[in-house]
Order: structure tokens, then C-alpha cells, then sequence
């Protein structure tokens, strides 16, 4: 039997995204968004590199950087590892996608279920994520990227404006505990 | 306790995950003669060395590479941080 009515919900379980505004301070749930990691077979890392420069149209960043060119942004995660986000409206099959783009040069994963984005925009980033991680996020340009740990889960920090943007990707299954935890670190810290 | 990512540069300790000895990547061939031996010998033995001691960290919250640290058991001063997939590698390991 097939089903034809399932209304597809976001992380939050919502059938919308949710967005609280915290004084001059925002968090915006983030469920448009497509998620692909590659990962470079042995031996095949430049192979890799050129296959991706060309179907991103902009080479692959460096270690703790990210890369866009729209609608394409990549962000460097381990040794010879990067995660492609794109638009979910226009790249729901991003991962299909990639892996033909990149053949048998990379391991292609569709990650787009396995994470919840949540976008932190204000003033007081850099006072919110201090509280919440070790990452020194006043440190952090434009483009930088780095894995922290922010309610014991690990997560990607990305710092999309210095100080006053910054998405943080953590595990989809713990939605909830992290937008509990910026919410309650945004109250706290302005 | 900072370890200096080769990477990444200086994390806090809590970030990574200890398994223990180096010499852990140097894994016998199963097909020598004294296999058993080797084996016993790789699983169950180890150096306790009051003093530099190379052990291998897992980068389970960063960037998930593991390294081989060399550690001062009597200060946890650390001297040297390298990728062990570097380490293994000059040891003629292929992968």
C-alpha cells in the first residue's frame, strides 16, 4: 500500500520553519538546504579536486575553509573530506548529482536528513557561542569553518559574516536540544 | 591539556578520544610463521615508560583524523603532534 498524504516536516517537527527573534538577535531553523559529502578514494585526490572545481565552478577550500559559488557552497570537514550544501528546491538529488559529477574519483553520502541547520544572525554571535562551544568564533573571517562541540553534540560552525552570522549543523535527531541551547545562550548572553 | 592539531592547530584535549600505545599501527602479518606469538605480543604488551611516551588521539569532535601525539607521562608536556596516517605511511604501510 502506498501512502500519497505525508506532509514532510522539519527537523523541529514543524510544517514551517521556525524563527525566534530574541531581541536584535535571530535563530532561523534552516530546512531548504541539500547536504552531500565527498570523500576522495585513495590515490584520487587531485582527480577529485578537478572533478569538483568543475561542477562547483569554484575550486575545492582549504582545511577549516568553505567555497561557495552560487547556488554551491562546500566546506572543508576532515583529510581529503568536504560537504556540498545547495538549494533543496533546485538539487533535491544533490548527492546523484555529485557522484556523477565526481564518478568513481570520490565516495558521494546524501547527508540532507542526517543534519538540522540552524542560522544565528546579530550582533551578539560571538557573546552566544562563547557560552556554548570552544570554538573562538571572534577569531573567525568570513568562509571559516570548524567542528565544535555545542551541547555535547558535535557540530559545524560556520561563520557566514564575522560576528554577526554564523550556521551552525548539528545531528537532525537532536534538533531539538540544540535549538533549546541557543535559545536559552541567546536569553543568557544579551 | 592543548594539543597542537597539525591541521587545525591548538584544541582542547576534551575534543579528542585516547586509545593508547603507537605502537598499535605497526599490526603484525597474519601469515608469519610465529603469527601467534606476534599477536600475543601486539594485543597484551606494552611499554609503560615513565617519560616520552608516542600514543595515538582521535579527533572524535573536530575533524575525525587520528594523530600520533608524543606525551611526557611524567609532565603531559606534549613534544610532537603528527598525522598518524603520515606515521603510517613512513613505515611503509600503504594506507
Amino acid at each position: 500500500m502506498s501512502v500519497h498524504d505525508l506532509k514532510p516536516i522539519t527537523p523541529l517537527w514543524g510544517t514551517a520553519a521556525q524563527i525566534d527573534n530574541l531581541g536584535d538577535m535571530r535563530i532561523s531553523e534552516c530546512p531548504d538546504w541539500a547536504l552531500a559529502s565527498i570523500a576522495a578514494r585513495r590515490g584520487q585526490e587531485d582527480a577529485m579536486a578537478a572533478a569538483a572545481n568543475k561542477f562547483l565552478g569554484v575550486a575545492l577550500p582549504d582545511v577549516a575553509r568553505s567555497a561557495s559559488k552560487d547556488p554551491f557552497t562546500a566546506f572543508w570537514t576532515g583529510p581529503h573530506q568536504w560537504m556540498i550544501e545547495a538549494p533543496h528546491d533546485t538539487h533535491e538529488d544533490l548527492a546523484a548529482q555529485v557522484k556523477s559529477a565526481l564518478g568513481e574519483s570520490a565516495s558521494v553520502t546524501e547527508q540532507t536528513d542526517g543534519w538540522v541547520r540552524f542560522d544565528l544572525e546579530g550582533p551578539h554571535c560571538d557573546d552566544v557561542l562563547e557560552l556554548l562551544c570552544n570554538a573562538d568564533t571572534r577569531t573567525m573571517e568570513q568562509g571559516d569553518v570548524t567542528r565544535t562541540q555545542l551541547e555535547h553534540l558535535g557540530c559545524f560552525l560556520i561563520c557566514r559574516a564575522a560576528g554577526t552570522h554564523f550556521s551552525v549543523l548539528g545531528p537532525r535527531s537532536s534538533a531539538g536540544s540544540l535549538h533549546h541551547a541557543l535559545i536559552t545562550a541567546t536569553k543568557s548572553a544579551t | 591539556m592543548i594539543i597542537n592539531h597539525p591541521l587545525l592547530g591548538p584544541r582542547d584535549a576534551q575534543e579528542f578520544t585516547y586509545l593508547g600505545d603507537a605502537s598499535l599501527i605497526d599490526r603484525p602479518d597474519w601469515q608469519a610463521e610465529d603469527a601467534q606469538q606476534q599477536f600475543y605480543e601486539y594485543t597484551y604488551l606494552r611499554e609503560n615508560p615513565a617519560g616520552e611516551h608516542r600514543e595515538l588521539w582521535f579527533h572524535e569532535a573536530g575533524d575525525r583524523s587520528w594523530l600520533v601525539v608524543t606525551r611526557n607521562t611524567l609532565t603531559h608536556e606534549i613534544s610532537n603532534v603528527e598525522m598518524a596516517s603520515d606515521v603510517a605511511r613512513a613505515r611503509g604501510r600503504s594506507k
